[in-house]
């Protein structure tokens, strides 16, 4: 019974494991399989219902929706994904750095996390897109450094937990230390928790992503981010309400299936 | 007991200073970090041509040609006096306009989180109580979607929905509670996904305890054992969210203020920051921080007093 059950989650995870595989490789050769140009203006050919050549009609200014939806695969889901890479590596490296090192490195690092988680995050985020303005860029610096705050500092707790564990001290012990101590011993053990947080978390900045666009603090016009493509439709909503529809279920569909694949880790961890 | 208590809350009070001193300097330094002379965009919105004498005799009228130190001190010493500099748009102080759009971000926020535990709490008890039902399985699938959908996405279908195709509700503006229910449901929505999750997974470990066998035992109601024992357990933990709830409702204000037109401190935020109005920006985020870390202060302590077994820890320690 217990087997079956558990099999069951595998198969489900596999599940959204592939439709995301699928919608990744959409997006990695975007390229290639877009009908049309995306940033292709054409006014002639505005609101167009779909057809063979246009399979989700044409926008306000004539582009192929499809085509923009498929290149905004790259900037939704590849951004976050970005995004959640680098600021989980830097967080590890930061996070151990002091857990081993403690003192007063380890002391200043903590007082310095006190005083920015004294901002709730997405009003740090936008207070840095604030100052810096809206580009692309911006956006990645304002997220990852967001994340990396609370990473390093959950990091650093999940570190100095495991330095009380017995095999820890054995490798100790047996002269194992610095580099190969991490990447041996508390690497593989920490594992788990952190995918399950990096997955979970693709989900809620490809939402602030989109946010950011929405408000006009994160990407610029022509470019087909989903949360952008939703902003260009709203002005339309009562006569082509389909404009803004694609582009937020596409958003729903992917943070639906992040979400799922991370609870699915989440009961394997258990 | 009691005194561990104390110990920790005074702790906790002691560090606070600190923690505000942390973030006046940060806000001081970020906004230096911006690349534009603030003198200059003062010009340019006066529709004065920039010229270096016109800068230079601005950057003494404003005090930002004094030395670094000195005009963060003034600054702080203007914050303590509730003086948080001027609106280069406005021309007005910038702790009037921002204490002016605070009630409206409050009333929302008030809402949302009336709405948060008045829902959640039903629907996470229930979903907990008839595990792996249809009725369980019905409440997971909506939990999980409405923490995957972009507030502004659902605040627009509901716009479209709810006022332009029905006309059940007004489009935008404040005043009366038909104004206030689509915004106060979109802001809310994604927290209460995430409550409806964690008071389910509390309340399932809860009934796992041996204290509920016992009671069972001993012949009580079923409904006592879950309003007497496993209810009062299960709503301990959830104190721990509402730091984090309070941030949602904030930082998701921003958003949802600018789909309703909303007009609180989110809306005036973003606004400024298009104006490049820094001393709101500066103001709204010290006064944003201020809040949220009176209020972590608050639940840190009351989640201390209501659960014994923190009491218990600190003792031991």
């Amino acid at each position: 019974m217990s087997l079956v059950r558990k099999e069951n989650v595998y198969v489900k995870r596999l599940f959204s494991l592939t439709l995301l595989l699928i919608i990744g490789l959409l997006g990695l050769f975007a390229p290639i399989i877009m009908p049309h140009d995306p940033l292709a203006i054409d006014i002639s050919k505005k609101f167009l219902g779909p057809s063979l050549d246009y399979p989700l009609g044409t926008d306000h200014l004539g582009r192929c929706v499809w085509s923009r939806m498929l290149l905004g695969i790259r900037y939704s889901l590849g951004s976050a994904l970005i995004i959640q890479i680098v600021a989980i590596l830097l967080a590890v490296l930061l996070g151990a750095f002091v857990a081993l090192k403690r003192g007063l490195i380890d002391f200043l690092f903590i007082r310095i996390c006190d005083i920015l988680l004294a901002f709730p995050t997405l009003v740090l985020a936008f207070g840095l897109l604030g100052l810096l303005g809206p580009s692309l860029k911006n956006v990645f610096i304002a997220l990852i450094f967001t994340q990396l705050v609370y990473y390093s500092r959950w990091i650093r707790g999940l570190f100095i937990g495991m330095n009380e564990k017995g095999f820890i001290q054995a490798a100790r012990i047996s002269g194992t230390s610095g580099i190969k101590l991490i990447m041996r011993h508390y690497i593989p053990n920490l594992l788990p928790p952190i995918v399950t947080i990096v997955v979970l978390d693709i989900g809620k900045v490809i939402l602030e992503i989109a946010g950011f666009s929405f408000i006009g603090l994160g990407v610029h016009a022509p470019i087909p981010e989903w949360g952008m493509m939703v902003n260009e439709g709203k002005q339309y909503i009562r006569q082509h309400p389909e404009l803004m529809l694609y582009p937020g279920l596409a958003i729903v569909l992917v943070v639906l299936l992040l979400n799922h694949l991370a609870s699915s880790f989440k009961k394997l961890g258990q | 007991m009691y005194e561990s208590t104390w110990m920790f809350c005074l702790k906790r009070i002691l560090t606070l200073p600190f923690v505000l001193l942390g973030v006046s300097i940060l806000t001081f330094v970020f906004i230096r970090f911006v690349p534009v002379e603030p003198a200059e965009v003062m010009l340019r919105m006066a529709r004065v041509a920039p010229t270096a004498e016109a800068i230079q005799a601005l950057r003494e009228e404003l005090g930002t040609d004094k030395p670094f130190l000195l005009q963060y001190l003034l600054w702080v010493k203007g914050i303590l006096h509730l003086d948080f500099g001027t609106s280069f748009v406005s021309k007005l102080p910038v702790a009037h306009e921002l204490f002016a759009k605070l009630p409206a971000t409050i009333e929302l926020a008030v809402a949302s989180f009336v709405l948060i535990l008045g829902l959640s709490l039903p629907l996470g008890i229930i979903s907990a109580l008839y595990k792996h039902s249809i009725i369980d399985k019905i409440i997971r699938l909506l939990t999980i979607m409405s923490i995957s959908i972009p507030t502004f996405w659902l605040g627009f279908l509901l716009l479209y929905l709810f006022s332009l195709k029905l006309g059940l509700f007004p489009t935008n503006g404040k005043g009366t509670l038909a104004h206030l229910v689509l915004p106060a449901f979109t802001l809310a929505l994604p927290t209460i996904g995430l409550f409806v999750q964690f008071i389910r997974s509390t309340i399932i470990e809860e009934l796992q305890q041996q204290y509920v066998q016992y009671a069972q035992l001993r012949g009580l109601k079923n409904s006592v054992i879950l309003v007497r024992h496993v209810l009062r357990n299960a709503i301990i933990p959830l104190t721990t969210l509402l730091g984090m709830t309070l941030g949602n409702l904030l930082g998701g204000a921003v958003i949802v203020e600018q789909v309703f037109s909303w007009p609180g401190l989110g809306r005036y935020l973003i606004e400024s920051i298009m104006n490049r109005d820094y001393p709101v920006v500066q103001c709204y985020v010290i006064i944003i921080a201020v809040i949220y870390v009176l209020v972590n202060l608050c639940t840190d302590v009351l989640h201390r007093l209501l659960d014994p077994h923190l009491m218990m820890k600190g003792r031991r320690a």
